[in-house]
């Protein structure tokens, strides 16, 4: 709790002291000395709405009327001139009462939302000539060597130079699991060093750092209003005039023509001005997005404003790109379809392409490495040659091995029949006789068919896939994925030509969302309606591009992100349609004059602290499916 | 240029508004964006208008929420 809120609190118990006083005053000797009932709540209008009074003084000096102090102030004084003391002075009271609780819960929320983001490094250990120094992280420069210990904030971005250790980066990711980090590895800024010390060279400085780059990005998310926080700042400046006004002339105009008491209708005048502030809106719904903003990027989607939170609840088309997005943008080895043994195939074929640097031989290289537990031996391999374009011979253990393509074993006198496979095939033959082939093609993301799913299940109208890539490739992972709509073969150039005629088909309401890995897509990510870069961490370029930054590389996360923008919504439409209609309700109770003065207090003040902790909801998004 | 105040204490959603709509009308300033939640008031203004900036930014607020400290960053 603030001192100033302290401050407050005291003040208000010293005013619920004087007003039970006062009360009992009135109850026992009431009716002997009035006025020093008067006077007993007088003093406790005073001390409760001391500064209150005081603020309105000042805005009326300033010139500044409808101010909620200012309204105040006439609605309670206003009480005691027509013989409402209890009344004028609890009004103020709970004012106050209402107004701390909102300021402590706005408080509160401020600071969980803090804690959701306290990823800022505190200082760094930095080596220097005269040994190690502790220094502000921004003291450091890039080339410099820092040390980080077990449970220390990695403080910038840099490459490890000594050392080995697990680090923990469920702040920036929303990832629970350690991820394992040695010498020259790259780490970034804003993970928890887990068990190892570790030396690190210092690669940017901390205001290019990922840890700055997050936080900025983050922070000045709430800036990006809303078109829900736009209605409401429309609302609020024509709501607050025109219930002052319908306030004067409830005061005025039926004592005039129907007659009657005049206190009646002033106090139900005054009834009016206490519900006349929008606040329970203007806090709760930014505090909203603000929440949802914070809750997203606690499971590693960064989100550039409230409007895109906002738009990603309208999601109706999904584009895709296939290699980097769906795909994990590498070559591995799938299927190995050996005529006899598998591991010979694989063993034969990544001996005879190890002469190459290829993607390809690469792959193979790494899936014989991983499966065998074994490193190719080049002694074994005594001769090789590589025919561009067909493949490669080599003599391996004195055996003549050949690996390559269909027209390669043709050419060699091969006999075997042409595989129907998606991605590269490489076929191989040992001394004459036929091995088998094996199956090189782009991984599948493991959660990528999830992620389609869970994306129509959100009423997503459709999901498309552009690629680059072969048609047949292409069409296989749409297939695998469940993806009805893709586009292969397609230069840089026509990826934007595909987006402007799917924009064409999308409703007026509707948004299309591109997502892509945020590396050569600048072009495409701008033309769509919100632009979501994956695999963010470290790459600034994709948090350059994009409006929705997933730190991680699981396209089921979009879902999520559609998820928590859903909720967040309809966390603001509850809290809209609830704090208008009460407020409009007792409106009506109040000109009726079937709503006391004590109900005014509760449409404002009681309002806007529940829409407040309604509002708080959107922080939480743990255990919500996309 | 881009310049951001910390408006400490502010807890009034209405008063952020008419803060914001204020600087936004001062001389040289294109763009005005209070966060109630981050406490936060940042402004662009033309280059060489900066000067006064702070001045009246701090008049503004105190007119409407004179608990509040301005603190330059």
């Amino acid at each position: 709790m603030t001192k100033k809120l302290k401050k407050r609190l005291r003040r208000i118990l010293c005013g619920l002291v004087l007003f039970a006083a006062a009360l009992v005053l009135e109850g026992t000797v009431g009716e002997r000395y009035p006025n020093g009932v008067l006077l007993a709540f007088l003093a406790a209008f005073f001390v409760s709405g001391g500064d209150v009074l005081k603020k309105a003084a000042m805005n009326i000096i300033r010139g500044q009327v409808f101010d909620e102090n200012f309204l105040m102030t006439i609605a309670t004084v206003g009480a005691f001139l027509v013989g409402e003391y209890p009344e004028g002075a609890a009004v103020m009271l709970f004012y106050q009462v209402g107004e701390w609780f909102q300021a402590y819960a706005v408080n509160q929320s401020r600071k969980s939302i803090r804690e959701l983001m306290d990823i800022r490094p505190d200082s760094a250990i930095v080596l220097r000539d005269a040994g190690p120094v502790r220094v502000t992280p921004e003291e450091v420069r890039p080339g410099e060597r820092i040390v980080v210990k077990p449970g220390e904030r990695i403080p910038l971005d840099g490459v490890i130079e000594k050392g080995t250790t697990a680090l923990d980066m469920m702040a920036l990711t929303g990832e629970s699991l350690p991820r394992e980090v040695g010498e020259g590895d790259d780490v970034i800024s804003g993970s928890v060093n887990v068990s190892g010390v570790i030396e690190i060279r210092v690669t940017k400085e901390f205001g290019e750092s990922t840890v700055s780059k997050i936080l900025e990005l983050v922070e000045n998310a709430g800036s990006r209003k809303s078109e829900s926080e736009h209605f409401i700042s429309r609302f609020a400046r024509v709501y607050t005039p025109t219930v002052v006004v319908l306030a004067a002339l409830l005061a005025v105009l039926p004592p005039l023509l129907v007659g009657g008491n005049w206190s009646t209708w002033i106090y139900r005048a005054l009834s009016f001005l206490v519900v006349s502030c929008p606040c329970a809106l203007v806090i709760s719904i930014p505090l909203s997005f603000f929440g949802g903003l914070g809750g997203a990027s606690k499971s590693g989607i960064l989100i550039k404003g409230s409007n895109y939170l906002e738009s990603l609840s309208k999601a109706e088309i999904v584009v895709m790109d296939k290699t980097g997005t769906l795909t994990k943008g590498n070559f591995a080895v799938g299927r190995i379809a050996a005529v006899t043994s598998k591991e010979r195939l694989l063993e034969l074929t990544a001996y005879a392409e190890s002469g190459s640097n290829h993607p390809i031989s690469l792959s193979l290289r790494q899936a014989y490495e991983e499966r065998s537990g074994k490193k190719i031996d080049k002694s074994r391999i005594t001769q090789m040659e590589d025919m561009a374009g067909f493949g490669v011979s080599a003599v391996i253990d004195g055996q003549q091995v050949i690996a390559g393509n269909f027209r390669h074993m043709q050419q060699n006198g091969i006999c075997c029949e042409p595989a129907q496979e998606v991605g590269t095939v490489v076929y191989a033959a040992c001394d004459g006789s036929y091995l088998g082939y094996l199956v090189i093609a782009d991984e599948i993301r493991a959660d990528a068919a999830e992620a389609v799913r869970k994306l129509y299940a959100a009423g997503v109208r459709d999901v498309v896939m552009l690629t680059g890539d072969r048609e047949e490739t292409a069409q296989a992972v749409a297939r695998e994925l469940g993806i009805s709509h893709v586009y292969a073969q397609l230069l840089p150039g026509d990826k934007v030509d595909h987006m402007e005629a799917l924009m064409q088909k999308k409703s007026a309401a509707g948004r299309l969302i591109f997502v892509g890995d945020g590396m050569n897509d600048a072009p495409v990510l701008a033309r769509s309606d919100i632009g979501i870069a994956m695999g963010g961490l470290g790459s600034d370029a994709a948090i350059e591009a994009a409006d929705v930054v997933i730190m991680t590389d699981e396209p089921s996360k979009i879902a999520k992100a559609i998820a928590i923008s859903r909720r967040t919504l309809s966390i603001v439409k509850q809290n809209t349609i609830f704090a208008i209609g009460v407020k409009i309700l007792i409106l009506i109770l109040a000109a009726c004059g079937m709503a006391s003065m004590w109900a005014a207090v509760f449409g404002d003040v009681g309002v806007a602290v529940i829409a407040i902790l309604n509002a708080m909801r959107a922080l939480n998004v743990k255990g919500q499916e996309g | 240029m881009t310049k951001t105040y910390i408006l400490e204490d502010l807890d009034c959603a209405h008063c952020a508004g008419k803060i914001e709509a204020d600087v936004a009308k001062l001389e040289g300033v294109t763009r005005s964006v209070v966060t109630l939640l981050t406490q936060k008031l940042v402004v662009d203004i033309e280059d060489g208008k900066a000067g006064a900036l702070t001045k009246a930014v701090k008049k503004i607020v105190k007119k409407y929420e004179p608990d509040v400290t301005v603190i330059e960053k």
